[in-house]
């Protein structure tokens, strides 16, 4: 048994059938679990009472920390997570999260922040979407249905966040909750296998567990969470908020 | 003025077979890159994650587009009534649906799972442009068809004026919607302008026309029948018109640009950069495609000789590819803009103009909608009666007096 | 109409044809005693079944594991003589053993995968057993 399986397995043992009651309590230093109410049960379908997003204090993020990005290849397998896309060229290659540098042109003040689906409100990809397979989820989760995708790349022309990835070349080493596959597009899902099991993403998750602790995950809807509590008292602010998409991902420390 | 006598392409002639040798030659070499693209995966293109739509694409949108413009006789003919274009609105029609037939045919193929078309006709977003584009694409393709009917069988002729006027509405509302494609997308600097739409009305009646001059003087030549001046003459006239139209266009859009310092960037960026784009714009679509035509059509000596109406007929469709280009590509390669008024830099080419050069099987799928659209026209003339025997001025001109 | 005809005719002939030359597939056992569904059900509607739940799991995030391709994938994965899991592109594949009989082509492995994954880092929680 492989290291990592061992982990998994620790974590299924501690939070097995006890996940409801442990909602919201810190079980390690900077680990939080999702602090929904209660855990949605397998069967039942997501609703709209939640929004699901995510608040990026900046301020946190380590110019030379790429903790969410390795975390998300490992977790959904794309980039060094899978042995797939060799052929691509690097510009070809599938970007569900970067870290982009902002730097004040005038003061020369730079930040690092990490760059993905903004899980839009008024998601411009949906709207362009020829077939429909670009959707949003009723929770404010932004997907593409890759089953209906054809393939022609509007949605990657309408987004302002260049936040999503056409497959070129054949894949054969997915991950069983994360399909992805030739002549497809897809992004960054939020996890959403994860999120529909009460677990928070894996970027959040991984940036929880250094230091920085600058990604928080949660309902946007609910005033009593973390997220909208924080939201509340210091701010945030949507990348290119001028386009009016409102978008489910804010950050905090961009401009200051 | 003579009753028109409309035929068939007689016999074999060495030229005809080349020609149709030739235009094979490209629809299957367009076929086979295709299949290689599709086989292999878009990783064989040069297209990537930030230049998505490429070379194809350019060919794509000039053939659609230029199937709008191909209907203009038909158009004037038709619904302006003007029956000196009325032989020749038969062609007109047919080298529309060929064109379309063309260009689709070039974006089907480029899709990442063209084998899925049947999900493009089943399934729909009505808030897409695209799915729109689907329906304004297979409507075209119905009402020309019908309008082809009329003309062609005597007892309709008389619905041929209803059916004219309904392809043309839907010839406009076609181009807009293919120029909102562009003109709807909210996120990138060089797009988002609702002067895409009578822009690419503008380009689809100046490349359409081209076409059509091309292709008329083509068999005309080749088969020895008769193609008066006048009415040579008069295309040639509005082709100009057209070609002037264009810049008048493309200079509104870059003025309303200059004007707000938002997109001094993108507008510094394609008139004034050092990169392809730039040589494009301004040797390619606008000295050889836009300036040169306009001085070979109307200089009195080249205006009327017909190589060099040929030649500017050529230089407009060259111009009007670059145009294509430009837009596609270098709208594309401009990098978005996250912070307004901050230096962005990433690991995947923020703030940086995207690379793209294109690949031998993306010229290649190109090209091979050019050779499916020609080799329709070659064949449809050659087994229906598509081209007047005559189109001598003494036959067509009814303002035409010997002497 | 005469062409349509025509080709289902082809296609039928060509069937039965085939059933007279071709051996029947072998079709592998998945693990445990019985199949989520009755096994004659599930060999005329297993693709029903399976779309059914892709869109509620999709759309709806249900995600329950009854008609679930991942715990299809699961169950009737099969090993080869040296331990190592099998993928669709092989005949012996459980999927692959009957559609390329039937000469039916599967789209569920250009995405998903055609294994249970050891690189899978997320087990989802046992929740409500």
């Amino acid at each position: 048994m492989s290291e990592k399986e061992q982990v998994n397995l620790t974590r299924r043992n501690l939070l097995g059938g006890t996940a409801a009651a442990m909602a919201g309590l810190t079980i390690a230093p900077g680990i939080i679990l999702v602090e929904t109410a209660q855990a949605k049960p397998k069967d039942q379908p997501v609703t709209d009472a939640v929004r699901w997003g995510i608040l990026i204090n900046i301020n946190n993020c380590a110019d030379d920390c790429t903790g969410c990005v390795d975390a998300c290849q490992e977790e959904n397998g794309w980039g060094k997570g899978s042995s797939d896309e060799s052929k691509s060229r690097p510009d070809q290659k599938a970007q569900w999260i970067r870290k982009v540098k902002v730097t004040d042109r005038e003061t020369g003040h730079a930040k690092t922040l990490p760059m993905m689906c903004q899980h839009c409100e008024s998601p411009p990809c949906v709207d362009v979407c020829p077939t429909g397979a670009s959707y949003k989820r009723i929770d404010g989760i932004v997907l593409v249905d890759k089953h209906i995708c054809i393939g022609c790349r509007y949605c990657m022309m309408a987004c302002p966040y260049k936040a999503r990835s056409f497959i070129h070349e054949t894949l054969t080493d997915q991950r069983s909750y994360a399909p992805r596959g030739q002549g497809t597009v897809e992004s960054c899902t939020m996890c959403v296998h994860r999120v529909d099991d009460d677990q928070q993403p894996a970027c959040v998750e991984a940036c929880s567990s250094t230091f920085n602790s600058a990604m928080i995950f949660g309902d946007l809807n609910d005033p009593e969470s973390k997220i909208s509590k924080e939201l509340a008292r210091h701010g945030g602010v949507r990348i290119r908020a001028d386009l009016g998409l409102n978008p489910g991902v804010r950050y905090q420390g961009i401009y200051g | 003025m003579k009753r028109i006598q409309f035929s068939e392409i007689s016999g074999y002639a060495p030229g005809y077979l080349l020609i149709l040798g030739i235009t094979g030659l490209l629809a299957a070499m367009g076929l086979g890159a295709a299949y290689y693209m599709e086989h292999n995966g878009h990783w064989v293109t040069g297209m990537n994650n930030e230049i998505v739509w490429g070379t194809p694409h350019v060919f794509a949108v000039f053939l659609i587009v230029a199937a709008s413009g191909a209907l203009n006789v038909a158009s004037i003919s038709s619904v302006f009534q003007k029956p000196i274009y009325k032989p020749m609105a038969r062609l007109s029609g047919l080298l529309a649906l060929a064109l379309l037939a063309g260009g689709l045919l070039v974006l089907v193929l480029d899709l990442g799972r063209p084998d899925r078309l049947i999900v493009a006709m089943t399934y729909y977003n009505f808030k897409s442009i695209f799915a729109w584009n689907i329906y304004l694409y297979t409507g075209f393709f119905a009402i020309v068809i019908v309008y082809l009917w009329t003309m062609m069988e005597r007892r309709m002729n008389g619905y041929t004026r209803a059916a004219g006027i309904a392809a043309f509405v839907w010839r406009l509302a076609l181009t807009t919607g293919t120029g909102s494609i562009f003109g709807f997308i909210v996120a990138r600097q060089a797009y988002d302008a609702a002067i895409y739409a009578p822009m690419f009305i503008i380009m689809s009646f100046s490349f359409g026309l081209a076409v059509f001059l091309l292709v008329l003087m083509t068999i005309y030549h080749g088969t020895a029948r008769k193609l008066g001046d006048a009415v040579l003459y008069r295309l040639k006239n509005l082709l100009g018109v057209f070609v002037a139209a264009v810049m008048m266009l493309v200079t509104m859009y870059f003025l309303t640009n200059l004007y707000a310092t938002e997109h001094h960037g993108i507008s510094a960026f394609i008139l004034a950069g050092d990169h392809v784009y730039t040589k494009l714009f301004w040797v390619v679509q606008i000295i050889l495609g836009s300036i040169a035509p306009l001085v070979i059509l109307y200089n009195p000596i080249t205006g009327t000789s017909r190589v060099w109406i040929a030649i500017a007929s050529m230089l407009v469709i060259i111009g009007g590819l670059a145009q294509l280009y430009v837009i596609i590509i270098g709208g594309q390669a401009f990098p978005l803009v996250l912070f307004p008024g901050m230096e962005v830099s990433s690991t995947f080419q923020d703030g940086v103009v995207a690379s793209y050069s294109p690949s031998l099987p993306e010229i290649l799928l190109g090209l091979g909608g050019i050779g499916v659209a020609l080799i329709i026209v070659t064949l449809a003339v050659k087994v229906l009666q598509f081209t007047p025997e005559s189109l001598a001025d003494a036959d067509i001109d009814p303002n035409y007096s010997a002497g | 109409m005469y062409i349509f005809k025509l080709a289902i005719l082809t296609l039928f002939l060509s069937v039965t044809s085939a059933q007279a030359e071709v051996p029947l597939p072998s079709i592998s056992k998945g693990q445990g005693d019985s199949c989520v569904r009755a096994t004659d059900d599930m060999r005329y509607n297993h693709m029903d079944y399976i779309q059914h739940h892709r869109d509620e799991t999709m759309y709806r995030g249900i995600r329950t594991e009854q008609d679930s391709l991942k715990q299809c994938v699961t169950c009737h994965a099969v090993k080869d003589d040296d331990g190592g899991y099998i993928n669709a592109t092989d005949k012996r594949h459980f999927c692959s053993s009957c559609h390329s009989y039937a000469s039916v082509k599967i789209d569920c492995f250009q995405c998903h995968t055609d294994t249970p994954r050891s690189t899978d880092i997320h087990e989802p929680l046992a929740q409500g057993q």
